[in-house]
């Protein structure tokens, strides 16, 4: 365990009369990826803030890269990236200007600094806008820009709080792609998302959290298989054929789909069911047009959690 | 939080490195260069060209009078920014970014605080520029010249406390400014830089006379112009300390708190 890149015991934090957080336990072996699930309020930025030394814990003890949070949080500092919720990045200074003065603020030289920036801007797809202003990105180029600056000085340990809120799916999976090429290069990583499908994507280990407590803790496919089905969504060529594919499903699936304008879903149990509902529909010569496959939401997997949903405000469209 | 922190030489480092990124930001805002370029200038034009005859008789006589006086107001106007510069960074998160990394914890302050000193310096030499070439003439030394710069920084620095504690305490950058223009506007009229006090209500002329705005200009136009400087300047540097010793604490209290320690 003392080799573990995170490790937090009992972290209690309280603002006024709000428990944010009320004694999580955590461990990230190195070169591991955990993601931190939860809806909005439910105590996973507090948690981050924590571990990145940037808010002093109530009660309990957090190590990170060997060092206590509290008593070694300059060493700390010096193993640690964070990219916040909001890119914390200069918008009047350029994509360039913003890495070099990051890399001068860690002790680069001019030229260290520069060559680490340029190297950034081009791992990261920024070299056409390196020499513009920053308030001219788009959401994903400034999220880029966010995560290149956390990685100037090439941290052991990342933290990602809600890497892809507010991202286009497109940009959403360029993130995903650089986040995967940086585990490979060893770095661990502590994530914090409100989507299962990124938790599932990203994560070695999923930790849900709700109101500062955690309420599951395990392996992506251990969560799944506790929140159960996911979703078959199936739209037809011929949507006058509607009515028979959804006898069909019935009859395979051994329950009524769910009918949404000229969409029929079906809730999939077991490995063998998908095969069976398409060969069923093969069979009657019914042809498909769109079929999704749709992971359980995050108030899905609360519901199945906690048994109840997640509190009303934190519902999000986008999560799916 | 209690931490082993980076080296002098670093932490020096580090201000100056967030000093330069204060100022390259003046490039990307020409709006903000122009407050503390255009805008004083335009006073000054304004001022001397439109009042100066009904003032003072004649604009040569009134520019003389005033210049010493935009060059304070202009120096308190320009603090707001620091207030500005650093609600930015507390809101965007920036700030953020710079405490988890390891640098000095007084380095993000101290780097705006200079940063606004050479913006400070800026329009100083801008103002006394453009009047030395609309006429205006010193009538002690080069010493003297330099000894009221000095002083107006002097000044500058420990007024900016006082932005830099509404920065902290204020919710959005707006406001900072709303709030700063919106008090400075009476502290720097209610003062003896546009009109003699002698020309003010008696009622008016003790409170005019005791604004710390009014003591520094009477300072700077002795180093100008010759007369009694002393006793000017020595309030000028007690109220400094006043304003450092007061609001010096409460910034980093404030800060303290706001950061959620």
């Amino acid at each position: 365990m003392d080799d573990a890149a995170i490790q937090a015991t009992g972290l209690v934090k309280h603002f006024g009369e709000t428990v944010a957080v009320d004694g999580v336990n955590l461990v990230v072996q190195r070169g591991q990826v955990l993601g931190l699930l939860g809806p909005n309020g439910a105590g996973k930025t507090t948690m981050v803030r924590m571990l990145a030394t940037l808010t002093r814990p109530d009660a309990g003890a957090a190590k990170v890269g060997g060092h206590d949070v509290i008593e070694q949080a300059h060493e700390v500092r010096g193993k640690i990236g964070l990219t916040g919720q909001f890119a914390s990045i200069d918008d009047r200074l350029t994509g360039r200007e913003n890495l070099f003065l990051i890399g001068r603020l860690l002790g680069f030289t001019r030229a260290q600094a520069r060559s680490r920036a340029a190297e950034l801007l081009n791992r990261f797809q920024l070299d056409d806008a390196a020499d513009r202003p920053a308030q001219s990105y788009s959401g994903g180029m400034r999220r880029r820009l966010d995560l290149a600056a956390s990685l100037v000085g090439q941290p052991e340990i990342l933290f990602l709080d809600e890497p892809s809120t507010g991202l286009d799916p497109r940009a959403r999976r360029q993130l995903w792609t650089l986040i995967r090429e940086l585990v490979s290069d060893g770095v661990t990583v502590l994530l914090t998302t409100q989507y299962l499908d990124e938790a599932d994507t990203l994560a070695d280990e999923i930790v849900v959290i709700d109101h500062g407590k955690v309420i599951a803790a395990g392996t992506p496919e251990a969560i799944k298989r506790r929140i159960g089905a996911r979703t078959l969504v199936l739209g037809l060529v011929d949507s006058t054929r509607l009515d028979l594919a959804a006898t069909i499903l019935a009859g395979v699936s051994g329950q009524d789909p769910d009918r949404q304008g000229e969409r029929l879903s079906v809730s999939l149990s077991g490995h063998s069911m998908l095969p069976a509902l398409i060969r069923a529909l093969d069979e009657s010569g019914i042809e498909v047009d769109e079929l999704v496959l749709k992971d359980p939401s995050l108030d899905e997997v609360f519901l199945s959690l906690t048994g109840q949903p997640a509190p009303p405000e934190t519902m999000n469209p986008e999560a799916s | 939080m209690k931490a082993s922190s980076p080296g002098l030489a670093r932490s020096l480092d580090q201000t100056f490195s967030l000093a330069w990124r204060s100022l390259v930001q003046l490039r990307r805002n020409p709006w903000e260069l122009g407050d503390y370029s255009f805008q004083p200038v335009l006073f000054l034009l304004l001022f001397v060209y439109i009042f100066g005859g009904a003032i003072a008789g004649s604009t040569d006589e009134y520019l003389t009078f005033m210049l010493p006086g935009i060059v304070v107001m202009n120096m308190m106007f320009v603090t707001v920014y620091i207030g500005h510069g650093l609600n930015t960074d507390l809101t965007r998160g920036y700030f953020d970014r710079l405490r988890a990394m390891p640098v000095a914890r007084w380095a993000p302050l101290a780097g705006r605080i200079l940063a606004d000193l050479v913006k400070q310096a800026w329009s100083i030499v801008l103002l006394l520029g453009l009047g030395f070439l609309l006429g205006f003439r010193l009538e002690t030394s080069v010493f003297g010249l330099l000894a009221m710069c000095v002083l107006v920084l002097v000044f500058a620095l420990a007024f900016s406390w006082v932005m830099i504690l509404v920065g902290i305490l204020a919710r959005d950058p707006e406001h900072v400014q709303i709030f700063g223009f919106t008090a400075l506007f009476p502290v720097t009229f209610v003062s003896n830089v546009f009109v003699p006090i002698e020309t003010l209500p008696v009622w008016l002329q003790g409170i005019v006379s005791a604004n710390p705005v009014s003591v520094l200009t009477d300072a700077c136009r002795g180093l100008l112009l010759g007369g009694p400087v002393w006793s000017p300047i020595l309030i000028s540097l007690i109220w400094s300390l006043a304003f450092a010793a007061l609001f010096i604490p409460l910034s980093l209290m404030a800060l303290r708190k706001r950061l959620g320690h």
